[in-house]
């Protein structure tokens, strides 16, 4: 039984170590190496590649505090973070709109959530500059009622980001919060207007609260990907606000820094880390105090 | 106004100088083209606890769920207390529901779930504490104050339910089927428990239940529902010994049913023919003034065997013996028909009687019923 448990998994873990372990060490290794002078690294044991995340260096070698690429990490956590509130904000209601149609209706609609997956992330963000490009679909509509003339460009800026990130990774936020929102026992419901709950009161103290896990998830599968993000930052932002995901490209790629680029992929790595470490503590926390 | 049913129209009762509580005014419910209830009316009095009974299918939780506000009657008005409330939705009516499943919130603690209405209506902190305090004192809960209702029994969630509806001090309570999920032992303790606390409180209790030994038990009076109707409307000692027709009989308590015809119907009693070609005078209270072909009822326990027989006497053959301890229930066999008979095992020593056996029984023809239609 042993020996079969062994063998049985030896595959699985043999694809683990060869597709993540190794790859993260060999990350973590070239974020601690030399920059070669044509791109790649040599190695020799250097913490430069991170120093230079918070510091600057001189022409005669002293070090200056340079905030550029805080800025950047900021930036990046702060659009992870509106992303995560909009898709929540957006995918309660339509969840919740799921769960009260039929049975054939939901499994329709839930496959339709699902549908963006089947086509090539690039194609799909790309739609979004056919939408809100010029003599796009919503220009030409606007202009069409005759209501607004003059235009201002929908695209490369902040706005025209969020949107196709929201776009994105909602399917993600809907699932989990359409599983939690099907499990909730309607009769809690009934009780909490039976027992003088308003509908907003029964939102607020009833429903939100024991769909709490699925929004959690929810966002959690939302955030994560979306520190990483780089296609809507280059193809709808217009490339020119940088976030992590476009920094750790650039030094792999035009700038050949790989070792900077890899201590950015570490630190992005350390920030998911953290805050899931954040939801476990938080999750274990009440799991005690629902023992206590 | 229509009534249906014989409680509260029929003679000798003080009812109609109690206080409505609820009045159901000619209310019926369609699901799409599913008549779930026919047009019914009938007056619910304060401090009253009045059961709705019925098989599944009957009725009787789409008639709370009204009450509640939950559903919305097709046609009629319901009356709480002298107001239409018809118009309010369910947070704003004074009634409160211990459902079926008691329905406790799992993210807050027992306290928290009592508050709750309270917090609703506004009430100050200080109020809702004391109240709080003073509805798990009721319920005998005090204990388990910071509990989530995941760890507690089913009986100790009943009450928590109880607690709850109660607290808001609801015109009415409405129980929608709160012991099903109990066992057998733990249910008829809290039947005792549910009816002293409705004397204890005088609270207007609408419980609804299929069980008619519970319904028997507890209630002032029953409401019997069947196939979307009012069978009938009684306190339980009138449906249980004067139903109004065969689906009441059948539904309460187990009974013999023969087809009869009417010969004459005099006040009280009735003149009937069985199939056995014997002449009656039984009882009656519902048969119509030009019925011809009647059900008589039965009940087992109002025949005697052997020594016991009088009144009518027949003669029959023991076909089945069943002892369930403290009665012993015989099916007899006299001529085509099959008579069930129960006789309380008064005496230790006395044996049942043999299948097979060659006995005889009788019946007093005014402990028989004849049925309305």
């Amino acid at each position: 039984m042993r020996d079969f448990r062994f063998w049985g998994l030896l595959p699985a873990h043999v694809l683990m170590a060869l597709t993540l372990i190794v790859p993260i060490l060999i990350i973590v290794a070239v974020s601690f190496s030399t920059r070669g002078a044509y791109g790649g690294f040599e190695f020799t044991f250097t913490t430069d590649a991170y120093r230079q995340i918070l510091f600057n260096e001189g022409w005669t070698g002293e070090l200056e505090f340079n905030p550029q690429y805080l800025y950047i990490i900021g930036r990046t956590v702060l659009l992870a973070c509106c992303t995560t509130f909009l898709c929540m904000a957006l995918a309660f209601p339509i969840a919740y709109w799921i769960t009260l149609q039929g049975h054939k209706a939901r499994v329709i609609l839930l496959f339709a959530v699902t549908l963006p997956f089947w086509v090539s992330m690039i194609v799909r963000v790309y739609a979004w500059l056919i939408i809100l490009g010029n003599d796009g679909v919503i220009e030409k509509g606007l202009r069409l009622t005759g209501l607004v003339d003059d235009l201002p460009s929908l695209l490369f800026n902040n706005g025209a980001m969020l949107a196709g990130m929201v776009y994105s990774y909602i399917p993600l936020m809907i699932l989990p919060v359409f599983a939690s929102i099907e499990k909730l026992d309607p009769a809690l419901i009934e009780a909490s207007h039976d027992l003088h709950g308003s509908r907003w009161v029964t939102l607020r103290r009833i429903i939100l609260p024991l769909c709490w896990p699925g929004l959690v998830a929810g966002a959690i599968l939302v955030f994560v990907p979306c520190l990483g993000a780089v296609l809507e930052p280059v193809l709808l932002g217009g490339g020119k606000i940088l976030m992590m995901g476009n920094l750790i490209q650039m030094q792999f790629g035009g700038a050949r820094n790989w070792p900077f680029g890899a201590s950015i992929a570490i630190v992005l790595m350390c920030l998911v880390m953290v805050f899931l470490l954040l939801n476990g503590l938080r999750a274990t926390r009440k799991a005690m105090e629902e023992m206590a | 106004m229509i009534r249906a049913g014989t409680g509260p129209t029929r003679k000798g009762t003080d009812l109609e100088t109690r206080k409505k509580a609820v009045e159901i005014r000619q209310v019926s419910k369609m699901f799409g083209t599913f008549q779930a209830l026919e047009t019914v009316s009938f007056d619910i009095y304060d401090n009253e606890f009045f059961t709705l009974l019925g098989p599944s299918g009957c009725g009787k939780t789409t008639l709370l769920r009204m009450i509640a506000g939950f559903e919305e009657p097709s046609t009629g008005q319901i009356v709480l207390h002298g107001n239409d409330i018809q118009a309010l939705p369910p947070h704003k009516r004074r009634v409160n529901t211990v459902f079926q499943s008691y329905a406790l919130f799992p993210h807050m603690t027992l306290e928290q779930n009592i508050a709750y209405a309270l917090e609703n209506l506004g009430w100050p902190k200080e109020m809702i504490r004391a109240r709080v305090a003073e509805m798990l004192d009721l319920v005998h809960m005090s204990k388990f104050a910071r509990r989530k209702p995941q760890q507690l029994s089913g009986g100790q969630r009943q009450r928590i339910a109880l607690a709850r509806a109660l607290a808001p001090e609801p015109e009415v309570l409405l129980l929608d089927e709160p012991l099903s999920a109990l066992d057998l032992k733990l249910r008829q303790a809290m039947r005792e428990e549910l009816r002293a606390l409705q004397r204890q409180t005088g609270l207007t209790f609408v419980f609804v239940t299929h069980d008619q030994e519970e319904a028997l038990d507890m209630s002032d009076r029953i409401c019997v529902l069947g196939d979307g109707r009012i069978q009938q409307l009684g306190t339980p000692r009138e449906v249980y010994e004067d139903p109004s027709n065969r689906f009441v009989a059948h539904f309460i308590g187990e009974t013999n049913f023969f087809d009869v015809d009417v010969l004459s119907v005099e006040g009280d009693m009735a003149r009937v023919r069985t199939p056995l070609g014997l002449d009656l005078t039984a009882s009656q209270k519902h048969v119509a003034a030009d019925q011809s072909r009647a059900t008589l009822s039965l009940r087992p326990e109002k025949i005697g065997l052997e020594e016991q027989a009088t009144g009518e006497i027949l003669t029959g053959t023991v076909t089945s013996t069943n002892y369930l301890g403290g009665y012993t229930y015989y099916v007899i066999r006299v001529g085509e028909a099959d008579i069930r008979v129960s006789r309380r095992n008064a005496m230790s020593h006395v044996p049942s009687l043999a299948e097979g056996a060659t006995v005889r029984l009788g019946f007093l023809p005014e402990s028989a019923r004849v049925l309305g239609q």
